[in-house]
């Protein structure tokens, strides 16, 4: 738009749109400087300095076992739904068969599906089944929810990359499974990585799901962060907080790069 | 595998519609109870009116904003598109918690509406249903704007130009020609955020406490505390009904999965 006037209607919308983008960063960044203050009840803005939150996150078993339990389970969910989002979103876009249609719905079921019946439902298969608080039981049921993001970004790679490729390599005597391997897997393998950390990422930040089917010891960080919420907001609550945004920049920078390695090796 | 996965997604949806007709026995009680107890229809009512205004107060903020992004270009359009994206991948949990410290009795929005003097005492913000649309609509404004996005990028500056030039004022432009075009992303986003609102569980629990009940705050105390599975697999049957008849309704306008996540660039 060269010669755009500067009217009432668009001042007015530019105006409304930055003092929105205000509204939606300002309140998480507002945790930080919180995290960092002395006081021990929460107040803004913060006074004097101090890092003892963070040391007491770091120093209490009851925070550090959730986190590591959480990143465990991430990193399952990221190579369980990476490699199962490939093969269903692979099957989905060049597979010729019948009911696929159906396989893409089911896949994709749990975007509409309210989380808290999805919830509802694994705690009591997971109850019944005695694995409350089990890795596997969180690791099953994150991929559930972390699988149609995947499917979703590779599957929107798969499209663009020329089909005929493929063939071309099978002419030439590849098997199937040697031209997906040496020909579409490289060219998709910024994909897969980006799907993959955005289901770690997923997995790391779910709490409806892991609510329900934590156990009393074995719990999420997620889980071992509402249980704060709910009863005692401590600054330590701030701390904990500002780490998880921290790991969400990083993942999403991680993404950006992984993107813009591929865009200037000149993939697409 | 993928198998596996199916069983651990379909297996416990099943599971719950079971529970909901079979606990203890073989009967509809729960379902009776859900149409007996003024409670839970008054707690349908509200999650389904909550959810509309949350809907409709993300319109009208994520659209200017979705504008706003679609004309942009080069370094401006990559801080916009992450002041959208960095929220929407941020802990639902975190980004809750921030609102119940800026709302809280000696939080910041008390604190700055005493300052200016246009209120005495502070005002009880927290647990109303005030807190719970506020913190929803922040949560969900990711969700209204790139679908938005999606459809504003692609309609062609030339009609818009064509348009300037013969005169259109350019709220004659937005009202006549953008938003009609637009329709379809309004629809999605709409959609969107109408069913996820719906089904919602961090945020109502943590900012409604007991007096803006929304219906997965329910249902978890009806678990947690209750110890009513039988009831809260209805009352979780129930709510999906309602969604995937929503869905039913509203879902010709949304392929899904498209725009619900969008990535960065």
């Amino acid at each position: 738009m060269t010669t755009r006037r500067r009217s009432v209607t668009n001042l007015t919308m530019y105006a409304l749109a930055y003092a929105v983008l205000v509204f939606l960063v300002t309140p998480i960044l507002l945790i930080v400087p919180m995290s960092i203050g002395e006081n021990r009840f929460l107040e803004f803005p913060p006074t004097g300095f101090t890092w003892a939150w963070y040391n007491e996150y770091l120093t209490d078993p009851g925070w550090i076992d959730p986190t590591i339990l959480s990143f465990q389970i991430a990193i399952l969910v990221a190579l369980l739904s990476g490699v199962l989002g490939t093969a269903s979103a692979y099957a989905v876009v060049r597979g010729g068969l019948p009911g696929l249609e159906i396989v893409r719905l089911m896949i994709l079921s749990p975007i509409v599906v309210p989380n808290i019946v999805i919830a509802i439902g694994m705690f009591f298969l997971f109850a019944e089944l005695r694995m409350l608080g089990n890795i596997w039981a969180f690791t099953l049921a994150h991929t559930v929810l972390a699988l149609p993001y995947v499917f979703l970004t590779v599957g929107a790679a798969l499209q663009k990359i020329d089909a005929s490729l493929e063939l071309a390599a099978m002419s030439l005597g590849a098997t199937r499974w040697a031209a997906f391997r040496l020909v579409t897997l490289p060219l998709l393998t910024p994909a897969v990585v980006s799907g993959g950390l955005f289901a770690f990422i997923i997995s790391f930040d779910e709490s409806v799901v892991s609510y329900f089917i934590s156990g009393t010891r074995d719990k999420t960080l997620p889980r071992r962060l509402f249980e704060n919420l709910e009863y005692t907001i401590t600054p330590t609550v701030a701390a904990v907080s500002t780490l998880l945004i921290a790991l969400s920049i990083v993942v999403l920078s991680l993404v950006w790069l992984v993107r813009r390695a591929d865009r200037i090796g000149g993939n697409r | 595998m993928l198998a596996v996965l199916a069983g651990v997604f379909v297996y416990p949806v099943i599971g719950m519609l079971e529970r909901g007709v079979f606990t203890p026995e073989f009967s509809l009680q729960h379902y009776y109870a859900i149409f007996e107890r003024d409670l839970y229809l008054r707690t349908f009512w509200r999650t389904f009116r909550l959810s509309a205004v949350v809907t409709a107060v993300t319109l009208v903020l994520g659209f200017p904003v979705a504008l706003l992004m679609a004309r942009s270009t080069g370094g401006v359009a990559a801080i916009i598109a992450a002041c959208v994206i960095f929220p929407l991948w941020t802990s639902v949990l975190v980004r809750s918690f921030a609102w119940t410290v800026l709302l809280s009795r000696n939080g910041l929005v008390n604190d700055a509406l005493m300052r200016s003097g246009l209120i005495e005492q502070p005002l009880r913000l927290l647990y109303t249903e005030f807190a719970v649309v506020l913190a929803l609509a922040h949560v969900m404004l990711p969700f209204m704007i790139l679908p938005l996005y999606a459809v504003l990028r692609d309609i062609p500056k030339d009609v818009i130009r064509a348009a300037s030039a013969g005169g259109a004022s350019d709220f004659a432009v937005l009202r006549t020609i953008i938003v009609p075009l637009s329709m379809p992303g309004i629809a999605a986003g709409c959609t969107m955020v109408f069913l996820v609102s719906l089904g919602f569980f961090v945020t109502p629990l943590l900012l409604g406490g007991s007096r803006s009940l929304m219906i997965a705050t329910l249902i978890t105390q009806e678990v947690t505390q209750n110890y009513n599975w039988g009831l809260a697999a209805a009352l979780s049957t129930t709510l999906l009904v309602v969604v995937l008849i929503a869905l039913a309704l509203l879902g010709r306008f949304v392929r899904i999965g498209r725009g619900t996540k969008a990535m960065p660039k």
